[in-house]
């Protein structure tokens, strides 16, 4: 079956709204996707007639939500080619299993003056685990710097790594949509003796992800980007290092003993996941994750890369030297993410012109702040793109970015 | 749904486009500053408390329209007033804008506001009430500093 964006559009409830008699043009996928039919129906399901505890219970009915849940991990371990369901472990959201990483694995193993290399174009979530300890035992921070056109510079990269103990960096930039040679950082990480961590969050949506090939030891990511539902991340790590971590959080469900004078930790994965799980969301995400793989990665990621060039080739035809846009412009090592300056006029402004039209995108710093310091923006406009989004949602930009240009003239 | 006109008045554009009180002061003028975390607004507020008035105050910074503007008219509004009455102003101010602090049913809301009433329409996009805010929210931390 070919892919037609237009056709796959359909099944998303949510874009065949029209607000004011104009119809919605929905480019903020980067920050969060939308979700299919299957994905809803799928929940709303699982609340219908399967509702039930996971991992508690012994009725049938629990039996089955459990199930359903650890089907979801197996589902979830085959998306991205991990080697045993075990080494997925569900959390509140992508942010929070950086934090379990940098906490449960960081405080446990890294010292005073140890070395963490992260890069300049890292989301926030990737950046303040961090400066958390740099505060609390005193690591040091290393950064790999960036090229003009937007990608990791690579000339120091192995005295930058040398006696690091930790290599964190994202696999596609939220910002500027740089993609990462991920293999190849994870691979340097360990020829220094490093751990390799993947911020999966904007890659793991659009494109095939091999964990096994890529060699990483940890990658977070996120169900909503990826058409899934909210409330829902997914931290991958290899069994050696989750079973040598602590836990993370303490409570119901991540123990086998507890006694007055202390307690046994479960078995991976309920080691990590205290407390009642995000079940009905889990069910959610694996449909996601067979909706995406039914009409399969690497078309979805050939789309992004004919759709990319589109607006790529439109934007500069029809604005030239108005418009700045951030990064490469190669749509072999960028994905469908488009941060740019229009004008002198605020991002904020540009939105807010954009919102007439229903054009959503986002302005600010994207939680980037740094990386924003190096582009010397406060904000940019961010267009993102995803499998549902057609050429005329990118018309729909550029006729909307015209207006913004004749309103603030000046 | 409230129109663009209803945000952009051209008094507005006019105050970001031409900025007034542009700049910075030295001490014993204060210095504040605040963020917009949403959308990287940044403010920064030099104030000059001489004799109970405003003798000077200067803006830095940068940000949308609705932040930059709303600054500059404030520096426009509060230049050589009364600490009191400057006082009064940015009650007034977030009043229009639908905060209300502690004692807001006190609020002379008679008194004219001069251009500042073409921020009005920012209430109805409220996502934007921040940006407006910011600069008013800044100055009363300087107000506080110079023990105003």
């Amino acid at each position: 079956m070919s892919f037609d964006a237009s056709v796959i559009r359909k099944d998303f409830p949510v874009l065949q709204r029209f607000i004011n008699d104009k119809p919605l043009v929905y480019l903020d996928s980067a920050n969060t996707s939308q979700k299919p039919q299957s994905v809803i129906d799928a929940m709303t399901h699982f609340l219908e007639n399967d509702y039930a505890p996971a991992n508690r219970s012994a009725y049938s009915l629990a039996a089955h939500a459990t199930d359903l849940f650890e089907s979801a991990r197996s589902t979830a371990q085959r998306f991205i080619n991990a080697s045993q369901p075990h080494e997925l472990v569900f959390t509140k959201n992508a942010t929070e299993a950086l934090n379990l990483i940098s906490r449960a694995w960081g405080e446990k193993f890294l010292k005073r003056g140890d070395v963490v290399v992260l890069t300049h174009m890292e989301h926030h979530a990737n950046i303040v685990p961090w400066h958390m300890l740099v505060e609390k035992i005193g690591i040091e921070l290393r950064w790999v710097p960036l090229t003009s056109d937007g990608q990791l510079d690579l000339t120091d990269l192995d005295s930058l790594l040398d006696g690091a103990k930790v290599f964190s960096f994202t696999a596609m930039s939220n910002v500027l949509g740089t993609i990462t040679p991920v293999k190849e950082l994870c691979d340097a990480a360990h020829r220094a003796g490093a751990i390799a961590i993947v911020d999966g969050c904007q890659s793991v949506p659009h494109m095939a992800t091999d964990i096994t090939a890529m060699g990483a030891d940890f990658m977070a990511f996120s169900s909503h980007k990826l058409c899934g539902p909210s409330g829902l991340g997914i931290l991958y790590g290899r069994e050696e290092l989750l079973d040598a971590m602590d836990p993370f959080i303490g409570g119901g469900n991540m123990i086998s003993d507890v006694r007055l004078d202390g307690f046994t930790c479960a078995e991976l994965p309920a080691k990590f996941e205290a407390g009642t799980q995000a079940v009905t969301e889990t069910i959610g995400f694996a449909a996601a994750l067979q909706y995406l793989s039914a009409i399969g990665m690497d078309s979805i990621r050939q789309h992004e890369k004919e759709l990319t060039t589109y607006a790529l080739d439109s934007l500069n035809s029809r604005f030239g030297d108005d418009i700045v846009i951030h990064g490469s412009q190669d749509v072999n090592v960028r994905g469908a993410t488009i941060s740019f300056a229009y004008k002198d006029i605020h991002p904020h402004d540009v939105s807010q012109i954009l919102d007439e039209t229903n054009v959503c995108v986002r302005a600010g710093h994207h939680c980037a702040k740094p990386l924003m310091r190096i582009l010397g923006a406060s904000a940019t406009v961010r267009a993102s793109f995803y499998l549902y989004n057609t050429p005329a949602d990118v018309d729909a930009l550029c006729d909307a970015l015209e207006h913004a240009g004749e309103f603030f003239t000046f | 749904m409230p129109g663009l006109e209803d945000l952009y008045r051209e008094i507005i554009l006019d105050h970001y486009k031409n900025p007034r009180n542009r700049g910075e002061l030295d001490p014993p003028a204060v210095r504040t500053e605040g963020h917009n975390p949403l959308c990287g607004d940044e403010i920064q507020v030099y104030l000059l408390v001489e004799d109970g008035k405003v003798a000077d105050v200067k803006i830095s910074g940068q940000g949308c329209s609705i932040s930059q503007s709303s600054a500059s008219m404030m520096s426009a509004a509060v230049k050589g007033k009364p600490i009191k009455d400057v006082k009064t102003l940015v009650s007034r101010f977030k009043h229009m804008m639908s905060i209300d602090e502690d004692g807001a049913e006190s609020i002379d809301t008679s008194a004219p506001l001069g251009d500042l009433e073409a921020l009005q329409g920012v209430v109805k996009f409220p996502v934007r009430i921040k940006c407006a805010v910011l600069a008013w929210n800044v100055l009363a931390q300087g107000l506080e500093q110079a023990n105003a």
